[in-house]
């Protein structure tokens, strides 16, 4: 019998030749990331299990995002011991405002094709974008790997997501993503790996995927993962490598199940409050007025969701009781967007471009809403209390839905 | 080592996330016990007042999902809670109240039959009792086991350290 991407993996970075689903081996990290929200949490556990050296210093990414800049008091004693933690260990690969962990991962030349990936972070599961085993993981779990450059795995069984055709001009990879996590449900995935192929998959851009393995924790998933390509290649500034023939799974491989959908077939969707697999078509809740509409975060504050968003506002305005707040991913998108005239046609369309970070997703800077308020948002989760009081409706959409909503002041379907 | 303990409950749906269990914009307070006051206050704001020591909760499935906070589980055992006990438990909480030495048990079938207030009695690994009914449960893998016969994470670590015997 064949075997599935990650069997393959994890057999070549354990050297267990027959490790397979269900089996416990423990795997080799080729790279960690901690944020600055856990980071004095990993130092304390990191001191009291007694270690007193980093297992590979080079390997450790500490990055400040969730609190950058500082908006409560508490937030700059996280920066603070972030920088004694470096400085005591030998730290070098620390990230202090770039941008969001995720995006820096890979956009940083981190991670890898093959790589074994473990951060501090559920939306870890990103980096399977190039072909990475990449998972989310606790504090005291990440204090362990710091000490032993190990951890246990329980090799997954996999649920193989095959796409195919040409998707509509108004459809979204986000939107194919949220439509699969509403058909799978929020733990439809629990502890399995999303093994995603066919010729839509195919043709989607780098950041496309990255917003498709973002979300794969959504529905309980330990993992995603996209086969390598020229497009991999490219973003990750390698060459092809002709070991990624093997970065999928075979044939005869053992599938708890396979989902097949059809590109033309799907259609822009929302999440709906409070929960990522409450899923339906924009067209069922058109008209619905909103308050506010936040573009970025790890899973849609790239280049290509900030120019489908101004293609959108090119030469409108955005409704006069609407605030439209755009969060590009990280500096390079935000100079990259600033050169190209992007950030431009957003501002003149009434947005508020913020500095790159976490920004609204994780509630903590400038956006958050009271009672009764709506918003239309890219970002991955729309929990009870993500993005202010417990009484705050979270719709969750792709950039090109969001901007045509920001635009109409309503929920609308995008052209 | 069959631990047998009663415990008054306190009853949760299904997909109980961790911005629940504590939301973000309480993460950067200094230690855990300082977050324990607003422990699921976007559902429930007066629920960390009412937890005893020793009080159980049981919810549907997939319990923990959503963010890899760890506070998730430490502020629940902050509160004194003995155990989880749910249909599910969603991954990255599942290894981060192991990892922290919070009991965890899964049997789907009891959510539906209780309410806030009753009274379960557990038997660890083998069943739970509540209202004259009777559920099996399972035991725990030996990996994990090995864990929490450490006394956690933590523990493991010290003794591979050579800081405890």
């Amino acid at each position: 019998m064949g075997a599935t991407y990650i069997e393959k993996l994890l057999r070549r970075n354990t050297g267990e030749k027959t490790a397979k689903a269900g089996d416990i081996v423990t795997a080799k990290v080729d790279w960690v990331m901690i944020h600055d929200i856990f980071i004095p949490f990993v130092k304390d556990k990191f001191e009291e299990m007694g270690f007193t050296q980093i297992w590979d210093p080079d390997k450790v990414v500490l990055i400040y995002d969730h609190l950058v800049p500082a908006s409560q008091l508490d937030d700059p004693r996280h920066h603070k011991i972030g920088n004694q933690f470096a400085a005591q260990y030998g730290l070098t690969h620390v990230h202090r405002s770039d941008g969001i962990c995720h995006q820096l991962m890979t956009e940083a030349g981190y991670v890898k094709p093959g790589d074994v990936v473990f951060g501090t972070d559920s939306h870890t599961t990103t980096y399977g974008c190039v072909g990475a085993f990449s998972s989310g993981i606790g504090y005291t779990e990440m204090a362990a790997i710091l000490g032993t450059g190990e951890l246990w795995v329980k090799v997954p069984e996999t649920i193989k997501i095959v796409i195919d055709g040409e998707l509509p001009e108004n459809v979204a990879s986000k939107d194919v993503i949220l439509r699969i996590i509403g058909d799978l449900t929020a733990a439809g995935a629990s502890y399995c790996a999303l093994e995603f192929s066919g010729s839509t998959v195919e043709a989607m851009s780098v950041a496309s995927r990255m917003t498709m393995a973002n979300m794969a924790i959504e529905a309980g998933a330990k993992c995603a993962l996209f086969t390598p390509d020229e497009k991999t290649a490219e973003y990750c500034n390698i060459p092809v490598s002709p070991q990624w023939a093997d970065f999928k799974g075979d044939e005869d491989a053992a599938y708890l199940k396979t989902l097949h959908y059809q590109a033309e077939e799907l259609v822009p969707v929302l999440a709906c409050p409070s929960q990522v697999d409450k899923i339906r078509p924009v067209s069922e809740l058109e008209g619905l007025t909103i308050d506010q509409v936040f573009l970025g975060s790890c899973t849609n504050g790239r280049l290509e969701d900030l120019h489908r968003a101004a293609q959108v506002v090119r030469g409108k305005k955005v409704a006069p009781f609407v605030k439209f707040i755009v969060t590009p991913a990280s500096r390079k998108i935000y100079l990259e967007a600033l050169a190209d005239g992007t950030l431009a046609t957003l501002a003149d369309a009434g947005a508020i471009i913020t500095h790159p970070g976490c920004g609204l997703c994780c509630g903590r800077t400038g956006g958050i809403l009271t009672d009764g308020e709506r918003v239309v948002a890219t970002n991955n989760r729309n929990f009870l209390g993500r993005m202010g009081t417990s009484k705050v409706e979270i719709y969750l959409a792709s950039p090109a839905t969001a901007a045509a909503c920001a635009i109409a002041g309503k929920i609308t379907i995008p052209n | 080592m069959a631990e047998t303990f009663t415990a008054r409950i306190w009853v949760m749906d299904n997909d109980i996330d961790t911005d629940i269990v504590i939301p973000t914009e309480y993460l950067a307070l200094k230690t855990v016990q300082d977050m324990t006051p607003y422990a699921f206050s976007p559902l429930r704001p007066e629920l960390a007042v009412q937890i005893q020591p020793g009080d159980v909760i049981v919810a549907g499935s997939n319990f923990g999902c959503g963010s890899s906070r760890e506070q998730a589980p430490e502020v629940i055992k902050a509160l004194g809670i003995r155990a989880v006990i749910a249909g599910s438990f969603a991954r990255i909480f599942y290894r981060n109240a192991i990892n922290n030495g919070l009991l965890l048990i899964e049997c789907p079938a009891l959510r539906g039959d209780v309410s806030d207030g009753d009274e379960v009695t557990v038997e660890v690994g083998k069943s739970i009792t509540c209202k004259g009914k009777t559920y099996p449960i399972g035991a725990l893998p030996d990996n994990l086991l090995d864990i929490i016969n450490a006394g956690g994470l933590v523990k493991a670590m010290r003794r591979r350290n050579g800081l405890e015997g």
